[in-house]
């Protein structure tokens, strides 16, 4: 871990005392007219409890509603049925406190890398100097200093994910959505962005809910899994991960880790199998 | 090509002219198709008189200043119109594309205008104006707020919503999402309106004056055409024909540094 970054975190480590979790009442919610019949009902009756500090992934088959259920949690999609609950308070709109990184990396393609980072650092108060710093920090916490400068257009697929991740990481949400944001990266880039990812929720314990398919990613990083059912979507199973907080390299030859990561891969399994014979 | 030393650099702008000079090589053809048609009498030098004879009267027509003046007086017409248009339409587009109600309420409206050809106004602006300046920017005005609307609306209906919800989480509010984002993710699309509002903007500036104006271009043309005086007619065609492509060529340049952004 870089210590520029460690510094730029322990300086908003004061402004983030409070901790928020996050609090799913049977939460419903569909696409499309309903009443018409022709809807689609992407999430059935979802409760779900998070704690403060708490990782918590969500793994389930391709449609089940899991990019859906995190743009519930962060304020993008109206609440149609239920409740989400967070320390703020229920959430009705977006807001700097649960800030995203979306499965389409979602850039601003007008900005350079550096001024898509500075852009959400701006909308936190933070000016001249102090931002450009901080900016610096994260672009080089994920790798692409040397591309502060560059346009979306000119990275690759990968980089460009990077570039959202150290977007939204910089201003420090007190929440943390991720939508399957290394699912661009190689093999090697991804597990050191894992260990970045996991030493900075460390250090700064804050609330992550991260969406992913890989059932490794899952459990190296999680304290909790939840397993979806395939459509409409509803939380099967919600496992708890008992493996030491501190984890690394050494931890991907644990007997319990390779346990737990072949328990889930059959429950996820089940899931896809039930989602191909549904259709 | 290498760029080595100092001396390349002159070389460089000369092969650049020489270029641009080749790819408006057939204009050429069509002058030489031109001075043809009217040397071997197929046609009267009446009708199309002779390149060198217009660019007499083109040169005499300068130097009076008599050209000058009614461009400037045309082109502040055609200017002040084009700009206003492109602020309201800017405005009005992004406006509409961020409420639904005023989308409900101006679309209509925008679809039936649309197509309408603006000449059409002529008549009218004259009535509620008059014949000074005011009749004509108002057309102007008219003619080249649709394209501008028309064009920031799509580029703003078209832009990634998750940009917006990107931006949302950042900590942008409602209001600041539809200038800090909106507005330059739809900026292909409006600066294409323009360019189509700035076409629009020559013509309306031209024919208006034909019917109503006492200056301007548009006005010499039709004032030399009565009078019979052709040469110097065609000569101030074109004389604004060359500002219009001109026009489009600076404009065209300026879009292409905005949107550096995307060839990269
Ligand atoms: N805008 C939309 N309009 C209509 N239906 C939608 C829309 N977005 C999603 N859906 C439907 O809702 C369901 C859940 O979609 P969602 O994107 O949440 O799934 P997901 O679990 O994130 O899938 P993936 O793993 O492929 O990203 C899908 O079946 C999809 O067809
Ligand atoms: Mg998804």
């Amino acid at each position: 871990m870089t210590t520029v970054a460690m510094a730029a975190d322990a300086r908003h480590e004061a402004a983030d005392r409070a901790r928020t979790g996050i609090h799913i009442d049977n939460v419903t919610h569909s696409y499309g007219a309903r009443a018409s019949g022709r809807g689609v009902v992407a999430l059935n009756r979802i409760c779900l409890d998070i704690a403060d500090g708490e990782f918590h992934a969500l793994l389930g088959p391709s449609g089940c509603g899991k990019s859906t259920l995190l743009y519930l949690i962060g304020g993008f999609l109206p609440i149609q049925e239920g409740a989400i609950v967070t320390t703020n308070g229920p959430v009705t709109q977006p807001g700097p406190d649960r800030a995203i990184v979306f499965q389409n990396f979602a850039l601003f393609p007008w900005k350079t890398v550096k001024q898509n980072v500075l852009y959400g650092l701006r909308k936190q108060g933070l000016k001249g100097e102090d931002a450009e710093e901080r900016a610096r920090d994260y672009i080089n916490l994920v790798h692409l200093s040397g591309f502060e400068d560059a346009y979306p257009s000119q990275l690759s697929g990968g980089m460009q994910q990077r570039a959202a991740i150290a977007r939204t990481l910089a201003v420090d949400p007190k929440t943390l959505l991720m939508d399957e944001p290394f699912g661009a990266l190689d093999a090697q880039t991804r597990r050191v962005m894992q260990e970045e990812l996991r030493a900075i929720w460390g250090r700064s314990r804050k609330t992550v809910v991260f969406v992913t398919h890989d059932v490794q990613e899952a459990v190296f990083l999680a304290d909790r899994i939840s397993i979806m059912s395939s459509r409409p979507g509803r939380i099967e199973h919600v496992i708890d991960v008992s493996l030491p907080r501190d984890r690394g390299e050494d931890t991907l030859e644990d007997r319990e880790f390779i346990h737990l990561s072949e328990q889930i891969w059959r429950l996820v399994r089940e899931q896809a199998v039930a989602a191909t014979r549904g259709r | 090509m290498p760029r080595a030393g100092t001396g390349t650099g002159g070389i460089n702008m000369l092969l650049d002219i020489s270029r641009g000079a080749l790819r408006y090589s057939p204009i050429a053809i069509l002058l030489i198709v031109w001075e043809l048609l009217g040397a071997t009498g197929l046609i009267s030098r009446q009708m199309l008189p002779g390149l060198g004879e217009i660019f007499g009267e083109l040169v005499a027509a300068v130097v009076s200043g008599d050209l000058l003046y009614n461009c400037a007086r045309s082109l502040m017409r055609a200017g002040s119109g084009l700009l206003c248009a492109v602020v309201v339409g800017i405005v009005a587009g992004l406006l509409m594309a961020s409420f639904r109600p005023l989308r409900l309420l101006i679309n209509p409206i925008v679809q039936i205008f649309y197509p309408m050809p603006k000449s059409a106004l002529i008549p009218v602006v004259m009535i509620w104006l008059g014949l000074g300046d005011a009749s004509k920017i108002l057309l102007i005005f008219l003619g080249c707020l649709l394209p501008v609307v028309v064009g920031t609306y799509n580029g703003a209906r078209g832009i990634n919503p998750f940009m917006i919800w990107s931006a949302r989480s950042l900590g942008a509010s409602k209001l600041e999402v539809i200038h800090e984002i909106v507005l330059p993710g739809a900026m292909p699309e409006i600066l294409n309106g323009v360019r189509t509002a700035l076409a629009f903007s020559f013509i309306l500036m031209v024919s208006s004056e034909f019917l109503i104006a006492t200056d301007g271009v548009g006005y010499m043309i039709s004032s030399l055409g009565d009078g019979g005086i052709y040469p110097a007619m065609f000569a101030v065609i074109f004389f604004v024909a060359g500002i219009g492509f001109l026009a489009d060529r600076i404009y065209a340049a300026f879009a292409r540094r905005q949107l550096a952004w995307r060839e990269a």
